[in-house]
């Protein structure tokens, strides 16, 4: 198993202009005009081998996308050494581009005004597609997606949904040992999103396609990949599979008491002091949330339970997406 | 080559897929040459000649010029300004093709479909209603065949150098209204490069836009004769190799230049 994707102190700068106010700061903006240079990638490095599914996170400007872009020829990397499917991306994008697929969930890479399947046919030939290898892998594509109904109305009249999936379909006629998909289910339904990981889990086991997904919706990474990046302000602060952040960081519980009546932090604190609770107003009335050390579950409750009355009661484990936000909030993850 | 092909046919999919421009155009082109028929009529008004070119050669200059540019023109400079601007060049630069190339041949698809539907329909209609006088010399139709495959390749290279331009500025809606209009005007469609005063003629000869629209007329109305007609042809042949480089060379420090816009 060699890596599909190596990456080695990657860096990538931008100079953002910024305007002058005013009119007299505009008619100064026509001869020179002030930038600052920021690095959206800042030295990266990280190898991915075939056949993983690796989930690429940040917050929004973390450098997620410009990421994308340089790994898949788009973009010309400041510095750095970037390798992907053994070629130099912006270098031999052409030979290149024929070995992945990329799916961008803002943009439509299918023809706007006419049929999905005349785009299926043009980029067929666009990759040399033999009729056989189409007929084959993508009558099982177009099924198991369920696209079949949709292939000869216009892109335009289509829902996201709908296009969404056949997006993905276009970007996988030829096959690809290498899958990019940036934000593939902003804006989806539910029902959607599943049959969409499905999809990705089916194709990554029979064909082997190693998988990079960059997604908000941390439910997808928590449903596809084992291994995470995390990336914050153009720098890895996390790489590693998503068990272990969840063990380094997803440890203890949340506790919600409803109570039957007014209750003050100031009342509970002295309570629990003793195991380092900490509380938090929940969004009921009178409702109250205990962050809690694993531990000691059974006894906080008794405690509460035992001086006041309450209403009702709900156990949480530390959710994925909060452990991401505490990491975000507390800067490089541990562990 | 296969799928060039396939893209002038999915481009006549996409001007299929609008009918009502398809019938507009083809009005928009006879009013077009009614209104120029009309104000040259005005001029000559009872002379036989001017500039050596009579009333029925100036109608039939006219009738070519804007039939021919239904076939040159296209809006690829525009499409790919947008792309830019739209950071949808994202999504074409990651297909194992040639940008540009490719962009080419959809302002060919889009050059066929209109000569076909557009420029032949219009022709009829006009040659009804003016004193159009039509060549039987089958060399004449040979060379103006040739002679607009050449307009079209020069005037895709300049929109495309305009086009490729929005790399460097993102924003070139002026720069590409500004070619649009020296195009007409200096390409011979609205006045014959024979009009202009002697001096404008000999400087115009060092620019590529009279390849686009004046050289073909010429040889459709048989204006242009005999070495007059190599001559045409070669100056277009050089141009569309000349301009070749400066494309080329654009691109390239485009490409490293290129930010998506839009995330």
């Amino acid at each position: 198993m060699g890596n599909v994707i190596e990456v080695e102190n990657l860096r990538k700068e931008f100079k953002a202009y910024s305007s002058r106010s005013g009119l007299m700061g505009a008619f100064r903006d026509l001869f020179t005009r002030n930038y600052k240079i920021i690095q959206a990638v800042h030295d990266i490095s990280f190898t991915v081998n075939q056949g993983e599914m690796v989930g690429y996170i940040g917050e929004n400007g973390a450098g997620k996308s410009t990421t994308i872009k340089m790994l898949t020829g788009i973009l010309t990397p400041t510095a750095g050494k970037v390798s992907v499917n053994g070629m130099n991306p912006h270098k031999e994008r052409e030979a290149f581009v024929r070995t992945i697929g990329v799916v961008f969930g803002q943009r439509s890479q299918l023809w706007w005004d006419i049929a999905v399947q005349e785009s299926f046919r043009l980029l067929k030939k666009v990759y040399r597609v033999s009729d056989s290898d189409y007929k084959e892998h993508m009558e099982h594509v177009i099924e198991t997606l369920d696209i079949g109904p949709l292939l000869d109305k216009p892109v335009r009249k289509l829902s996201l949904g709908q296009r969404m999936r056949c997006e993905l379909a276009a970007a996988l006629i030829h096959n690809p040992p290498l899958l990019f998909l940036d934000e593939p289910t902003i804006g989806l339904d539910v029902l959607v999103k599943l049959k969409i990981r499905e999809f990705l889990k089916e194709i990554n086991q029979k064909y082997n396609t190693t998988i990079l997904l960059t997604t908000h919706d941390i439910s997808d990474i928590e449903a596809l990949c084992d291994r995470v990046i995390m990336l914050d302000e153009g720098k890895i602060i996390y790489d590693g599979s998503l068990q272990r952040l969840k063990e380094n960081w997803g440890e203890g519980k949340q506790i919600q008491f409803t109570f039957s009546q007014e209750i003050t932090s100031a009342e509970l604190h002295p309570l629990t002091a003793a195991w380092g609770v900490k509380w938090s107003r929940g969004e009921q009335d009178n409702s109250w949330i205990a962050h809690v050390p694993k531990a000691h579950v059974s006894e906080i409750i008794s405690c509460i339970v035992n001086h006041y009355e309450i209403q009702d009661l709900n156990l949480y484990e530390i959710s994925t997406e909060e452990i991401i936000r505490n990491i975000y909030e507390e800067g490089v993850a541990h562990g | 080559m296969d799928k060039y092909m396939e893209m002038i046919r999915i481009r006549f999919l996409m001007m299929l897929a609008y009918r009502t421009n398809y019938y507009t155009g083809i009005l928009i082109y006879c009013i077009n040459i009614g209104a120029y028929y009309f104000l040259w009529s005005a001029i000559y008004s009872g002379k036989s000649s001017i500039q050596g070119m009579s009333i029925e050669k100036m109608a039939t200059y006219v009738a070519i010029s804007w039939m021919a540019r239904a076939f040159y023109f296209n809006n690829i400079d525009r499409e790919i300004a947008m792309e830019i601007r739209e950071g949808q060049v994202a999504t074409e630069l990651i297909r194992p093709y040639n940008y540009l190339g490719m962009k080419t041949m959809q302002g060919l698809g889009e050059g066929i479909f209109r000569l076909l539907f557009l420029s032949l329909p219009g022709v009829v209609i006009t040659a009804l209603l003016l004193p159009l006088h039509f060549s039987t010399d089958i060399h004449t139709w040979m060379y103006f065949g040739l002679s607009i495959m050449l307009s079209f390749i020069i005037n895709s290279e300049l929109n495309l150098l305009a086009g490729v331009i929005a790399f460097f500025t993102l924003n070139n809606e002026g720069l590409l209204r500004a070619k649009r209009f020296i195009i007409d005007l200096f390409s011979g469609l609205i006045l014959p490069i024979s009009f202009y005063p002697d001096w404008a003629q000999e400087i115009m000869k060092y620019f590529p836009f009279q390849a686009i629209s004046y050289i073909p007329s010429m040889i459709f109305t048989e204006s242009f004769q005999g070495q007059a007609v190599v001559n045409g042809l070669l100056f277009q042949v050089i141009w569309s190799v000349v301009l070749l480089f400066p494309i080329y060379m654009l691109w390239k420090a485009a490409k490293k230049r290129l930010v998506i816009q839009g995330g």
